[in-house]
């Protein structure tokens, strides 16, 4: 049987080693089932993180041959036969232990974000031609690896300013619903940190749900936040018609 | 001793998907104070992989639809053993609860009209499956995390619960780890919900996570609940049966809801001759009707046709799919096909965009141009904790459950789309009860420290067996477990394999009790694996000592040795209950349906309009 040769990090808190096991392959086999492998016959206390196993959790986010991948949709046939597959925890996030680290801060950002605001007199009437792209946004399985590879999160650390692409698919969402009446609009500009992203679409690259982050969802609130603060004539009609009112961050959401 | 954390909550809930989130928000919505315990990151629960859709008679495709009719299939699905108050309650409340998921920002798939559209599935008189293409889970998971997080309820996420505490008879609280670093943590509470999924772990092939180990079902177990219809395993028609990594991931019943075609090696469509009397009258006759049927179903019409055999309930079409391959006519990797290449390419990449993305990136096959090759997974138990229909509190006061740990709603087989709905009706249900049993109570119960120290012990024991060399790997006797459910305790039983498995069962209780741990306890899964081996041991007894007493063939449970189905067993739920360190089984009688909900047996509705 064809053996795969696996260069796995191994330790706790960034201190660890690589560590070669080899793994026999099975036909159609995926890199998360070499990771079983090593867990089941090797070495028991192997931290993975997984669940579904079918690419719709977002669990085993982890950078396979420097590639930021879920591995549970990774092929290993798509590796050169004999060649070294090296595996490394996905690396903006704090270590925990072996292929796992502290997503935390991620739910932390989601907190602040205004959640759904529907006008109360809504007749809940709205078409597929009106929630096409929203359903795409919806599609966002949290598995962080936009958040992963995004630079301002990646190399500069500026989780203390910018939400990163995850959660401005998350705002766009929001935003682009039918029925949502909510003004996000200067959350995304100050907190949210819209403007650090330059649109280099690593994060629509790696997304294993192919939503269009930059296109779709990042680039049209850019321009949503230049109408409503840098827009001269945009600023005279809504101070002449007035505009939507934006709930504060922690505001409940009406039942 | 050892150190330990602790939380005081007046509710805690422990499971986080659909049922779990749903009971935290409208417990916090009560005013008492909630924690939610996830096993994984919040919003990764099972939940997220249900597919096809949610049920309710919201009657905007097929506006005969009504909460009765709901009520009825449900039932006969079940064949009659469901618990009919938790089957009406569902019924009934199922389209408030889908239009509030609405409110709280879910994205339904629309009709022409601008309302939510609705599928056919199995067992269900008319179109009722809200969906959003074939990730409907993922939707109602992530509406309920995001409503949740502005609830005020306190998550603990990478959590896992080992010990529910008791204060005499009443619940107390529980206990449980960090997967993060191994730390202990106590949960002071006056009620405890349980939310914790199910047992598929138990089978070898399975449609289930990691997760799902049985938790809930062992802990209500040992804290003195009963659980109910055990026997009741189901194995979803349709999982992927190659490749050998993926082997059990569910294939959505939405692909038969839009027109998917099952066919043996022969090109034979074979559910026509496996359909059952009672209900061959509601499908399709001819192969033509069934095309009429789906092409009136892809226009939006309205026909006289009736379905398509496929669209039978899954026990049926799984017990087909095994017969089928058993009796040689099969796939090549031992499945059957399924077919939905016939229809336009763009549309089923729409409506089954999971199913395309999966079937092409881990098995290497365009479903729009090729079948795809499926047989029967291990998907859900209908059995479960025994709980009062309305307020969802089992036979311990103070402990509720709800979603999948819990028996009675779907009986002897569950229909698909009743899942989702039933997770939001009695989630909430929950969730209400948990907080109106906390209002009322006088005292605050206890936690004794002598309870503490066991459940320390318990954890710290498979480190301490670890080091001898008469430790067992428990991935290895998680393998031995699977082997004896799948080889005794499978889709078909027979009572001297029964007998046979019960007794390797009590053999792998002992060799579990060696199970040893390597390491630190920094996210160590070989030694949650030594805990979660307890709980599905439990499980899998359960299972297969009610298979045993049940001497009949209904719903999911199928005999070798007793085919038919008989009246006089349909009269009674088997529960099993702990007393001292045996499993006890009983017979209940069900709960007599009131007249007017009988008659709706009585009179036949036209199979469709």
């Amino acid at each position: 049987m064809p053996e795969a040769i696996m260069k796995v990090f191994r330790g706790e808190k960034d201190s660890g080693e690589f560590k070669t096991y080899k793994v026999p392959i099975e036909e159609g086999m995926v890199v998360l089932d070499a990771i079983h492998y090593i867990q089941q016959n090797f070495d028991s206390s192997f931290a993975v993180r997984w669940n579904c196993k079918a690419a719709k959790c977002g669990s085993c986010s982890a950078e396979v041959n420097g590639m930021p991948s879920l591995m549970c949709k990774t092929r290993m046939d798509k590796f050169e036969a004999g060649s070294e597959i090296t595996v490394l925890p996905i690396k903006t996030f704090p270590h925990v232990k072996d292929l796992v680290t502290d997503v935390s801060w991620n739910y932390e950002v989601n907190k602040k974000i205004t959640p759904f605001s529907p006008a109360e007199n809504a007749n809940w009437i709205f078409y597929q031609e009106d929630i096409d792209r929203v359903q795409e946004f919806r599609k966002c399985i949290e598995c962080f690896l936009c958040q992963n590879v995004c630079h301002v999160l990646r190399d500069h650390d500026r989780k203390d300013a910018f939400m990163g692409p995850r959660f401005l698919v998350r705002v766009a969402g929001l935003e682009m619903h039918p029925l949502d009446r909510a003004n996000r609009m200067k959350y995304l500009k100050d907190e949210g940190g819209i403007g650090f992203c330059n649109i280099t679409k690593c994060c629509t690259e790696v997304c294993p749900e192919d939503i269009h982050i930059t296109d779709n969802a990042i680039i049209p609130l850019k321009e949503r936040v230049v109408d409503e603060f840098y827009d001269p004539i945009a600023r005279f009609f809504r101070n002449l018609f007035g505009r939507k009112e934006a709930p504060t961050p922690a505001e409940k959401p009406g039942t | 001793m050892t150190n330990y954390e602790t939380h005081e909550h007046d509710v805690i809930v422990v499971g986080a998907g659909g049922a779990g989130l749903r009971a935290a928000i409208e417990a916090s919505a009560q005013g008492v104070n909630v924690g939610l315990i996830c096993k994984s990151l919040l919003g990764k629960a099972h939940t997220v992989m249900a597919e096809g859709g949610v049920a309710a008679a919201l009657a905007n495709v097929d506006s005969q639809d009504t909460w009765q009719t709901h009520f009825r299939d449900t039932m006969m699905g079940g064949k009659m053993l469901n618990n009919w108050r938790m089957a009406q309650l569902h019924a009934q409340e199922a389209p408030e609860r889908v239009r509030e998921l609405e409110r709280w920002g879910a994205v339904f798939d629309r009709t022409k009209n601008g309302t939510i559209l609705q599928r056919a599935f199995g067992g269900h008189t008319w179109k009722r499956l809200c969906h959003v293409g074939d990730r409907t889970g993922l939707e109602m998971i992530r509406t309920l995390q995001d409503r949740g997080v502005h609830q005020g309820f306190k998550v603990y996420m990478e959590c896992t619960i080992t010990q529910l505490f008791k204060d005499g008879d009443r619940i107390a609280g529980a206990f449980g780890y960090y997967r993060e670093d191994g730390r202990y943590v106590v949960f002071k509470a006056k009620a405890v919900v349980l939310a914790t999924g199910g047992v598929g772990k138990c089978y070898l092939v399975t449609s289930n996570s990691w997760e799902y180990t049985a938790d809930g079902h062992a802990l209500a177990y040992d804290a003195g609940a009963d659980l109910i219809d055990m026997e009741f395993m189901q194995f979803h028609p349709t999982g992927m049966v190659w490749p050998p990594g993926v082997r059990g991931i569910l294939v959505t019943e939405g692909v038969r809801g839009e027109g998917g075609r099952l066919t043996n090696n022969k090109g034979e469509r074979f559910m026509f001759k496996y359909l059952p009397e009672a209900t061959k009258n509601d499908f399709a006759a001819t192969t033509e009707e069934a095309e009429k049927w789906v092409t009136a179903t892809l226009a939006g019409q309205q026909t006289d046709a009736r379905r398509p055999p496929e669209l039978s309930t899954r026990d049926n079409v799984a017990r087909a799919i095994y017969t089928e391959v058993k009796e040689g006519r099969g796939s090549p990797h031992g499945g059957v096909f399924l077919d939905i290449s016939y229809q336009d390419a763009e549309r089923v990449k729409k409506k089954l965009p999971s199913m395309y993305h999966q079937f092409k990136d881990l098995a290497d096959v365009d479903i729009t141009k090729q079948p795809m090759e499926v047989g029967p997974t291990a998907h859900y138990i209908m059995g479960g904790v025994r709980v009062d229909a309305d307020t969802q509190e089992s036979r311990v006061p103070g402990l509720f459950a709800c979603g999948e740990v819990s028996g009675g709603m779907h009986g002897a087989n569950r229909l698909g789309g009743n899942s989702l709905s039933d997770l939001i009706v009695f989630g909430r249900r929950a969730g209400l009860g948990a907080a109106e049993y906390v209002k009322a109570l006088k005292s605050t119960p206890a936690v004794s420290e002598d309870a503490i120290k066991d459940a320390i012990a318990e954890m710290e024991l498979p480190f301490k067996i670890g080091q001898s060399n008469e430790a067992k790997n428990p991935y290895d006797l998680h393998k031995q477990l699977n082997s004896i459910m799948g080889t005794y305790v499978g889709i078909f039983r027979e009572e001297g394999d029964l007998k046979t498995g019960i007794e390797k069962l009590q053999d792998l209780k002992e060799q579990v009790k060696k199970a040893g741990a390597k390491g630190s306890k920094a996210y160590n899964p070989g030694w949650h694996m030594c805990r979660d081996l307890r709980n599905l041991l439990v499980a899998s007894e359960a299972i297969a000592r009610s298979a045993l007493s049940r001497k009949e063939s209904r719903g999911a449970h199928s005999r070798i040795d007793y085919e038919s189905t008989d009246p006089e067993q349909g009269k009674a739920n088997t529960s099993v209950f702990k007393s001292g360190d045996e499993m006890k089984l009983e017979k209940t009688p069900l709960p007599e349906m009131p007249s007017e909900l009988k008659e709706l047996f009585a009179k036949k509705e036209p199979a469709h309009a």
